[in-house]
C-alpha cells in the first residue's frame, strides 16, 4: 500500500496525470460546445481518429507539421460538417448520423492505413513529425511543480489555454452568446434574426476543431504513430466528462482531470497486480450519479418555479375579483 | 403507382440507400482492386458458395439480431438507448458466473441460466431508465456511462473470481455441459441460441404490433404529448421499454457463451451493441425486418472476411459502407423532394377526379 501511495505523490505520476487529460480536455470542450448549441456531437471520437490520421499521413508525406496540423484539422472539422449537413439539412437524428459518422472514420481509417503502408495496424513504418515538448522558463526551475507542469507537450498547454479560451468564447463574444441562445431557445433565436442552423453549424465545426486537435495529440505527441482505432473511446469518455463538468469551463478541467486521475492510477494499480477494474469504473459511476443528481435538482427547479407561478396567477386572480 | 410508392415509402427509401451503398461497393473495389472482377466475386458470391460460410452468416446474425431487436423496442419508444451493449456484456458475466457455480439437470440448468442473464441485463438497463423517466436524465449518456461500469465490473467478476489460470490467457472457466446449447448441425456451429434470436425477434413483433402495451410503446414513441392526453402512461412505457432491452440484449450475450464459446472470453466490448443499432435502423426499428437486416450485415461482413482473405481489399470497407448506409436511411429528408412531387402529384389527380 505505502509503494502505492509514493508511487501517486510522485512527479512523474502528475505529470502522467496532464499527459492522460489532454486528450479528454480537447473533446470535452467540443462536446460542450455542441452540446450548449443543443445538438449534443457524439461524433468526437471519430473526428479524432481521422484527424489523427490525416494528421500523421500528411506530416509523413511532406514532413512540414504546419500542413500536418492544418490537415488534421480540416479532416476533423469535415467529419461535423458532414454531420451538420445531414442533421441540419437533411433532418437526419444527429445522434444516429453521429453512430454512424463514427463507424464511418473508424473504417476509413484503417481502410486507408492498409491502402498507404500495406499494414493494417499502425503507421510505424512511416516517419511523421511530432509536436514538440515546451520547457516553461523559470517554472521549469520550481522544484516538484516545475517537474509536472513543465515539459510537456505544446498541444497540452493549448488544451489548458483553451478553457480560458472556451469561456471567452462561449460567454464574451457574439457568437458564444449566438451559440447559448440557439441552445437554450432557437424559436426565441430565430425570432430576433438568428440564422439557427448556421450557428448550430459553426458549433459543430468549432466542436470539430477540439475534437482534431486532440486527436492530433494522441498520434503526434503521446505517440507518434498512428494505429488503428488508437482513440480507444476518448470521445465517449469526453462526453461524461463533459457532463460531469457541467459543460462549464472549470468544471471541465476539473472533470477531465479527474478522469486522467483515476485512469493514472489504475495503471499503477495494474502493475502493482491489483486488480484494477473496479477503480476504473469509478469515474463513470461518478458520472451516472452527478447526472442523476443534477437532473434531479433541475427538475425540482422546474417544479417549484411551475409551482411559484401558479402561485402568483392565483393571486393576480383573485386581486382582480 | 403512385399511391404504392407512397405507402411504401419509407422501404424504397432504405432500398435506395441499400442500392447506393453496394454501388459505392462496386466502385471502390473497381477504383482499388488490382483485378476486380475477381474482388466482386469474392464480396457478394464468397458468402454464399461454401457452406461454412453460410453457416458463419447465421451464426453472426444472431447476437446482432438480438441487440437490434432489444434496441428496436427501444427506439420504438422514442428512447435511445446506447446501453444494449452494457446489458449484453454483464449479463454473459453474471449468466456465465451462475452458469459455472451452480450444478442441476440440463432442462432446468439452461433456462435458469437464461433466465439469470435476462433479468441481469433488464436491471442494469433499469437505472438509465429511471434516471430518464424521474429526472429526464439524458439516457444517451447515463447508458453510454453504464456501458462502461458493465464492462469494468464484469471483468472484475470474471477475472477475479471466475478466472481459467489453466487456459494461459484471460478467460472464464468453461460452462458445465448442462449449460451449454448443443450444437445441433454436426460440422458447424449452429446452435439453439441462434433459434432463440428470432423466437426473441417474433415475440417482439407480436408484442409491439398484437399488445396493448406494444401499442402504447409505439403511440409514446410516434408523439409523446398525443400519447399522454390518450391517457398513456409514459413513464412506465420508458422504464417498460428499458427493461424489456436489457433482458432481450442480456439472453443474447449470455447466449453466446452457451452457444458459441462456452466460456466468458470478451476483455474489452464486443461492440454487439454498435451492430444492434445498425441493423435496427436499416430493419426501421420493425423486429420482424431485423432479422433480415441482420442477415444482411452478417452477409456484408463475411463477404468483407473473403475478400480480405482472397482479393487485396481489405474488410473495412464494409465499415464504410455500413455507415453511408445508415447516414442515406436516417436521412429523414433524403429523397424529401421526389415524395413531395408525388405527394402533390396525386393530391391534383384526386382533385380532378372529384
Amino acid at each position: 500500500m505505502s509503494e502505492l501511495f509514493s508511487s501517486i505523490f510522485s512527479v512523474n505520476f502528475g505529470f502522467a496525470i496532464l499527459r492522460v487529460m489532454t486528450p479528454l480536455l480537447f473533446p470535452a470542450i467540443g462536446i460542450a460546445i455542441s452540446t450548449m448549441a443543443g445538438s449534443q456531437n457524439i461524433a468526437m471520437e471519430g473526428s479524432m481518429l481521422i484527424a489523427a490520421f490525416f494528421g500523421v499521413i500528411v506530416g509523413a508525406l511532406t514532413g512540414s507539421l504546419a500542413l500536418a496540423l492544418i490537415a488534421g484539422i480540416a479532416a476533423g472539422v469535415l467529419l461535423c460538417m458532414i454531420l451538420g449537413y445531414f442533421h441540419l439539412k437533411l433532418k437526419a437524428d444527429i445522434f444516429l448520423s453521429a453512430v454512424a459518422l463514427n463507424m464511418f472514420a473508424s473504417g476509413i481509417t484503417i481502410f486507408l492505413l492498409f491502402m498507404i503502408t500495406g499494414d493494417k495496424g499502425s503507421t510505424s513504418s512511416l516517419k511523421s513529425p511530432i509536436f514538440p515538448n515546451f520547457h516553461i522558463p523559470l517554472i521549469e526551475k520550481i522544484p516538484i511543480i516545475g517537474g509536472i507542469i513543465s515539459g510537456h507537450n505544446v498541444l497540452t498547454y493549448v488544451a489548458l489555454l483553451s478553457v480560458p479560451l472556451f469561456f471567452i468564447l462561449m460567454f464574451k463574444t457574439p457568437l458564444g452568446l449566438r451559440i447559448r441562445a440557439v441552445g437554450q431557445n432557437p424559436d426565441a433565436a430565430e425570432s430576433v434574426g438568428i440564422d439557427v442552423n448556421r450557428t448550430k453549424m459553426y458549433a459543430l465545426m468549432i466542436s470539430g476543431v477540439f475534437a482534431a486537435l486532440g486527436g492530433l495529440y494522441l498520434s503526434m505527441g503521446y505517440v507518434s504513430w498512428f494505429s488503428r482505432d488508437m482513440t480507444a473511446g476518448r470521445g465517449f469518455i469526453a462526453i461524461a466528462a463533459a457532463t460531469l463538468g457541467g459543460m462549464m469551463p472549470v468544471g471541465l478541467l476539473l472533470s477531465s482531470l479527474f478522469f486522467a486521475f483515476v485512469s493514472a492510477v489504475a495503471i499503477y494499480i495494474a502493475s502493482l497486480n491489483i486488480p484494477s477494474e473496479l477503480i476504473q469504473l469509478i469515474p463513470y459511476l461518478t458520472t451516472v450519479i452527478a447526472l442523476a443528481v443534477f437532473s434531479g435538482r433541475a427538475t425540482r427547479k422546474k417544479k417549484e418555479k411551475a409551482a411559484a407561478e401558479m402561485a402568483q396567477k392565483k393571486l393576480e386572480q383573485q386581486g382582480q375579483q | 403507382m403512385d399511391k404504392w410508392i407512397l405507402k411504401y415509402f419509407t422501404l424504397i427509401r432504405v432500398m435506395i440507400a441499400l442500392i447506393i451503398g453496394v454501388a459505392v461497393t462496386i466502385l471502390m473495389i473497381y477504383l482499388i482492386s488490382e483485378y476486380p472482377g475477381e474482388s466482386l466475386k469474392y464480396f457478394f458470391t464468397g458468402p454464399l458458395v461454401s457452406k461454412g460460410r453460410l453457416f458463419n452468416i447465421l451464426e453472426m446474425a444472431a447476437p446482432m439480431i438480438f441487440c437490434g431487436v432489444a434496441i428496436a423496442l427501444s427506439f420504438q419508444a422514442d428512447q435511445f438507448n446506447l446501453g444494449a451493449e452494457g446489458s449484453f456484456i454483464i449479463a454473459a458475466a453474471v449468466g456465465t458466473a451462475f452458469a459455472v457455480s451452480t450444478n442441476m439437470p440440463a432442462f432446468i440448468h439452461i433456462p435458469l441460466v437464461l433466465l439469470v442473464a435476462g433479468a441481469t441485463g433488464a436491471a442494469w438497463s433499469l437505472i438509465p431508465g429511471i434516471l430518464k423517466a424521474k429526472w429526464k436524465a439524458s439516457e444517451l449518456v447515463s447508458s453510454l456511462m453504464m456501458n462502461y461500469v458493465a464492462l469494468y465490473l464484469s471483468l472484475f467478476l470474471i477475472n477475479s473470481y471466475f478466472r481459467d489460470l489453466d487456459a494461459g490467457f484471460l478467460v472464464s472457466l468453461r460452462l458445465p455441459e448442462t449449460a451449454l446449447f448443443t450444437q445441433f448441425l454436426p460440422g458447424t456451429r449452429m446452435h439453439f441460441g441462434i433459434i432463440l434470436a428470432v423466437i426473441a425477434a417474433l415475440a417482439a413483433y407480436y408484442f409491439l404490433y398484437h399488445t396493448t402495451s406494444g401499442y402504447e410503446f409505439r403511440q409514446t414513441g410516434y408523439n409523446k404529448q398525443f400519447a399522454r392526453f390518450g391517457g398513456i402512461n409514459i413513464i412506465k412505457v420508458i422504464i417498460m421499454s428499458q427493461v424489456l432491452l436489457g433482458f432481450v440484449a442480456g439472453v443474447g450475450g449470455v447466449s453466446e457463451v452457451m452457444g458459441i464459446h462456452g466460456r466468458f472470453l470478451w476483455q474489452g466490448f464486443p461492440n454487439y451493441g454498435w451492430d444492434g443499432i445498425i441493423v435496427a435502423i436499416i430493419g426501421r426499428s420493425h423486429p420482424i425486418l431485423i432479422i433480415f437486416s441482420s442477415l444482411l450485415l452478417a452477409y456484408l461482413r463475411v463477404g468483407g472476411q473473403v475478400l480480405n482473405l482472397m482479393g487485396d481489399v481489405p474488410a473495412e470497407l464494409v465499415n464504410v459502407i455500413q455507415s453511408l448506409i445508415i447516414l442515406l436511411i436516417t436521412a429523414e429528408a433524403f429523397l424529401g423532394q421526389w415524395k413531395y412531387r408525388i405527394t402533390r402529384r396525386q393530391a391534383e389527380k384526386e382533385e380532378a377526379a372529384k
